[in-house]
């Protein structure tokens, strides 16, 4: 029964609206580049932000990592003369960590060496990750084919590699691949794995991950040492340098803060010089989303203000109608309908308006990202939330902005409507 | 519905005890009705005559409960209307009384049988009912042709047709007309009037205003106001 009626409402209601078509139009139209703007705007906020944090989600959240930083006196002192500069974290360091910081649950070490490689008359130039296995469970890498290192290669000095998948593919091409002994500088190494490549993957910080050969770091230590020298301009410039990373691996995430105090405290104890640097994903996670929320809200606002502009068409729409409509009101009244029943049908006709406007609007705001996407290349993403969220806001202007009008119809003194030319 | 049977078939359905009316406009105050003691039988047929000022618009409409006497009371079908509030006074519109105005005030964006039913809609009746009245009374107004027509389709005679049909809806116990001839030519104000002694003769009560003196025949009583006040009534033999 109620909803006969409020169907017949709303049927009435488009009926009138359609007497006036451009007018309608024109008023829905102001709805629909607010919710359009809204959805938009929201969009590539989202898209922006949401790369970003899924570069530092997948560090983990509960990882800490240390890596050693050159110090900025030794990197001015290189380019004058020939000097060798050793900093940087050390076995001992990692040791220390591991034994007495609390609530640490692993410790990855991570030590590169940039060697070139041999296949026959294949040769390129690898990264080798001296790593332990926990390094493959911190970072989430896919296996695609054999295994990757265990314990017993650590304990062995096996003289062992797993390759990443484009590596594997370039080095080892048409040879087959597990088994395959590959020259990494002057050492034969068997190909007991391939992983799959990930972009954002381990936090190691230089980007060419797709070219990682990952060996026992007992092996890289024994084989390659901590020496590392490079000619530059004329200049032989060498470092000295244990280990490139550490990464923490913290019990749970509430203790990954104080972690990384108490690490601070326990490196700025041994270490000299500031020649490491401490990053936590989990703060670097808060801080994006916090700086994605205030963008958000700031975007959202602007776009909002549109919304606002179109919500000021329907109310200045509606004022016209009431007026235009004062003999209809008061024919109604003095038939019998009540205030709140005049109210009613003129917020039924706001709300229609704002919700048509939403409603076209979402469309136009979900193709706006796509051709930015497409046109563009930038990143955006359009979340339900955000059309919910403009779907609502455009009802709910509707009434906002209709409530006036439809109160000004309502309160007409019926004698006076009557008598309205 | 008790309420009407109590009075019976000539029983009083109006009465309006010692009202009157003041409009208050900045410092000055226009008496519209001075102490109005009148009562209207069921069935009547009543036209309110007098010149231009004189106080008829305001008798009707606050026989028509949509105003509200400065003083004194007014009862329709029995019920004390004066001091009732908004909503009140709507559903005693709503139920009891019916409307016919100079200018038909048809609404434009509806059809003739969507105006007809207006009333029944805010009765509440269901969709398929209303239609059927509507049709029915579209056809004892001659208008069964025109149901789908909107009202700019229609002449001026056919739209006063219509607003009748439409006072009718609800079955009123009263209906009020102000001038329902005034923007018709003679012609079709005869024809209009003919329609309303029919249905008076079939037993609605209806009051009238009119300063037309040949539109006033057809009513059986003629009340003649001046300066607020009523200064003589005219029975019909
Ligand atoms: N809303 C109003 N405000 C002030 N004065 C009014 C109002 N309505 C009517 N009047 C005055 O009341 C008197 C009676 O008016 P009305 O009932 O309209 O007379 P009639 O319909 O007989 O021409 C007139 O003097 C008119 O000016
Ligand atoms: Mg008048």
């Amino acid at each position: 029964m109620l909803s006969t009626r409020l169907y017949r409402n709303i049927r009435l209601g488009i009926k009138t609206l359609l007497l006036h078509k451009l007018r309608s139009l024109l008023t829905v139209l102001g709805v629909v580049f607010g919710v359009g703007s809204v959805i938009a705007m929201l969009s590539v906020g989202e898209g922006a932000s949401r790369e970003a944090l899924e570069q530092i989600r997948m560090l983990g959240s509960n990882n800490i990592i240390v890596s050693s930083m050159k110090p900025a006196e030794d990197e001015s002192a290189s380019t004058t003369r020939t000097m060798m500069s050793i900093y940087g974290l050390t076995y001992r360091d990692e040791q220390r960590i591991r034994e007495t910081i609390p609530h640490v649950s692993t410790t990855v070490p991570v030590k590169l060496v940039r060697k070139n490689t041999f296949l026959g008359e294949r040769q390129m130039e690898l990264r080798v990750v001296g790593t332990s296995p926990e390094w493959f469970e911190l970072v989430s890498r896919r296996v695609i084919a054999g295994r990757v290192l265990a314990p017993r290669d650590i304990e062995g000095l096996s003289n062992v590699c797993v390759l990443t998948e484009s590596g594997a593919r370039k080095l080892l091409a048409t040879h087959s691949t597990i088994g395959e002994r590959i020259r990494i500088g002057l050492d034969y190494f068997t190909v007991i794995g391939i992983v799959r490549s990930e972009t954002a993957g381990g936090g190691i910080q230089t980007p060419d991950l797709d070219i990682d050969a990952y060996v026992p770091i007992s092996v890289a230590r024994t084989r390659f040492g901590d020496m590392v020298i490079r000619m530059t301009a004329g200049a032989r410039e060498a470092e000295m340098v244990e280990l490139h990373q550490i990464l923490v691996e913290v019990d749970s995430t509430e203790n990954v803060e104080p972690v990384a105090e108490a690490l601070e405290t326990m490196l700025a104890r041994f270490h000299r010089r500031r020649d490491y640097r401490i990053s936590v994903p989990l703060a670097l996670l808060r801080q994006a989303e916090a700086t994605r929320r205030t963008f958000n809200i700031v975007l959202g606002s602007i776009a909002g203000i549109s919304l606002l502009v179109g919500g000021i068409g329907i109310m200045n729409i509606m004022l016209a109608s009431v007026t235009e409509r004062t003999r209809e009101i008061g024919v109604r009244r003095a038939i019998g309908a009540r205030r709140s029943q005049i109210i009613s049908q003129f917020l039924i006709e706001t709300v229609v308006l704002s919700t048509v406007g939403g409603v076209i609007g979402i469309s136009v705001g979900a193709f706006i990202p796509w051709s930015i996407s497409r046109f563009a290349g930038m990143p955006t993403i359009v979340t339900m939330w955000s059309l919910v969220l403009s779907l609502g806001i455009s009802m709910t202007i509707g009434i906002i902005f209709g409530i006036y009008p439809a109160m000004r119809a309502a309160k007409l003194d019926p004698i006076v409507a009557l008598r309205h030319e | 519905m008790s309420n009407l049977t109590s009075h019976g078939p000539n029983g009083e359905v109006v009465r309006l005890e010692s009202v009157s009316k003041v409009y208050y406009m900045g410092t000055q105050s226009v008496k519209a009705m001075v102490d109005v003691s009148i009562s209207f039988e069921e069935g009547c047929f009543t036209a309110i005559m007098g010149p231009s000022g004189s106080g008829k618009s305001t008798m009707l409409n606050l026989l028509g409960c949509l105003d509200r006497p400065t003083s004194g009371k007014y009862f329709l079908s029995g019920q004390d209307v004066s001091n009732m509030e908004d909503n009140e006074l709507s559903a005693m519109r709503l139920r009891r009384l019916g409307f016919i105005f100079q200018s038909f005030n048809l609404i434009p964006q509806l059809t003739v049988a969507e105006n007809i039913e207006m009333p029944l809609y805010y009765m509440g009746w269901a969709a398929d009912e209303s239609k059927s009245r509507a049709e029915q009374l579209a056809a004892m107004v001659g208008l069964s042709e025109r149901l789908d027509h909107r009202p700019a389709e229609l002449s001026g005679g056919q739209q006063q047709r219509v607003a009748v049909a439409r006072a009718l809806a609800n079955d009123p116990s009263v209906i009020l007309a102000d001038e329902p001839t005034g923007n018709l030519d003679s012609a079709t104000g005869a024809q209009i009037m003919d329609l309303m002694a029919d249905l008076n003769s079939q037993g609605k009560t209806i009051i009238m205003v009119t300063h037309e003196s040949h539109i006033a025949v057809y009513a059986k009583r003629r009340i003649h106001m001046l300066d607020g006040r009523i200064e003589r009534i005219e029975e019909a033999a």
